[in-house]
């Protein structure tokens, strides 16, 4: 069985280390905010413009104005910061962040990630996706098992860029049998 | 509204993933777009508003972005040029704002919308609250009121919430 969305998170957290800033991707990457090790402490970065994002709020205590950069709603864990996007990339390009999980559909081997179109089928927009593979110290790449099955090897030009990830994980068809059991590491 | 009437000819943005309108006319030749890496996009309205016309990044080097587009080497890394970006009209949602047009903007609702305020020739504010001038912390601005040209109240304070995702109480 290849693994599911919370497994391949899980996995991804273990790369968090303790202190650092973190910027999580939409998808899986969200969920890796659910599987931090215990004894690691890492400051969220939400690129719509907040440092100190915390867990979804309560029941009835939801604020329209406190979302994450996937517009759902969250919160602000003490010590947190507001500030508008440009300072939030400016944090990104000029390196501030160590380290950020991102979501893609394709990785060649050089460590280019396609995430943001299908030519001719699909357009989404690579939102703070390539600011993050030119800026941030280390990056992780997460697959959608359903995503990258459906459209397989597809996506040429639609790359945000070469850098090479810190390593990715991936249940797509093509390495089911080699994956379910480990990653594929560069 | 301006997408149903078919009176957007191009749209210049970094995500338009869940708008399955613009998806079909995009797709169909009926609507330009150009998109920008969401800090790009960011930087070029930051540009337009403090008279810069361009500057370089190395966001979108080696990509479809970098197309066309200057790039040069600084200190032995990429970088691609890119230009201001401006506007005849700014639309901008702010928090409180007073008389003078100072604006405060609550938590991540922040976002574009001062750095947008900056880069449009009229900038229209629709505040949830209007105060006495005065009434409004110096320190605490965020957008000045040189960059705002009206203001009016919003007749409409129900938020919206488009993915409302919490955590049920048992949990906790």
């Amino acid at each position: 069985m290849p693994w599911n969305r919370d497994q391949i998170a899980a996995r991804a957290a273990l790369e968090l280390r303790d202190g650092q800033y973190v910027n999580l991707g939409i998808g899986i990457p969200t969920l890796v905010a659910n599987f931090i090790p215990t004894g690691i402490e890492v400051i969220l970065q939400s690129e719509n413009g907040m440092l100190g994002m915390g867990p979804f709020p309560l029941e009835g205590e939801a604020d329209p104005d406190l979302i994450n950069a996937g517009k759902q709603t969250v919160t602000a864990l003490p010590g947190a910061s507001y500030f508008p996007s440009v300072d939030s990339f400016a944090m990104i390009r000029g390196g501030h962040i160590d380290l950020t999980v991102l979501g893609a559909m394709e990785v060649s081997a050089k460590g280019d990630i396609a995430n943001w179109a299908i030519p001719g089928a699909m357009v989404k927009g690579m939102g703070g996706a390539m600011d993050l593979v030119a800026g941030v110290k280390r990056v992780v790449v997460v697959m959608d098992p359903s995503i990258s099955t459906a459209h397989p090897k597809s996506l040429s030009g639609a790359s945000c860029g070469s850098r090479e990830p810190a390593w990715w994980i991936s249940s797509s068809l093509t390495c089911v049998s080699r994956l379910a059991t480990r990653f594929a590491a560069v | 509204m301006l997408l149903d009437s078919r009176q957007v000819r191009k749209m210049i943005s970094s995500y338009v993933g869940e708008n399955k309108l613009f998806g079909q006319q995009y797709l169909s030749g009926q609507l330009e777009l150009e998109l920008n890496p969401q800090g790009t996009l960011a930087e070029r309205i930051r540009a337009g508003g403090a008279g810069i016309p361009a500057f370089f990044t190395k966001t979108g080097v080696g990509t479809v972005v970098a197309e066309g587009k200057e790039v040069r080497a600084f200190d032995g890394e990429l970088y691609v040029m890119e230009r201001w970006l401006k506007a005849d009209l700014a639309l901008i949602k702010a928090w409180k704002a007073d008389a003078a047009g100072n604006l405060v903007f609550r938590k991540t609702a922040r976002n574009f919308n001062p750095t947008m305020a900056a880069a449009a020739k009229f900038t229209l504010v629709e505040a949830e609250e209007i105060v006495e001038i005065g009434s409004l912390d110096p320190d605490a601005i965020h957008t000045p009121g040189i960059y705002v040209h009206r203001v009016v109240r919003s007749t409409i304070n129900e938020k919206r919430i488009e993915k409302l995702t919490v955590r049920p109480r048992e949990a906790v």
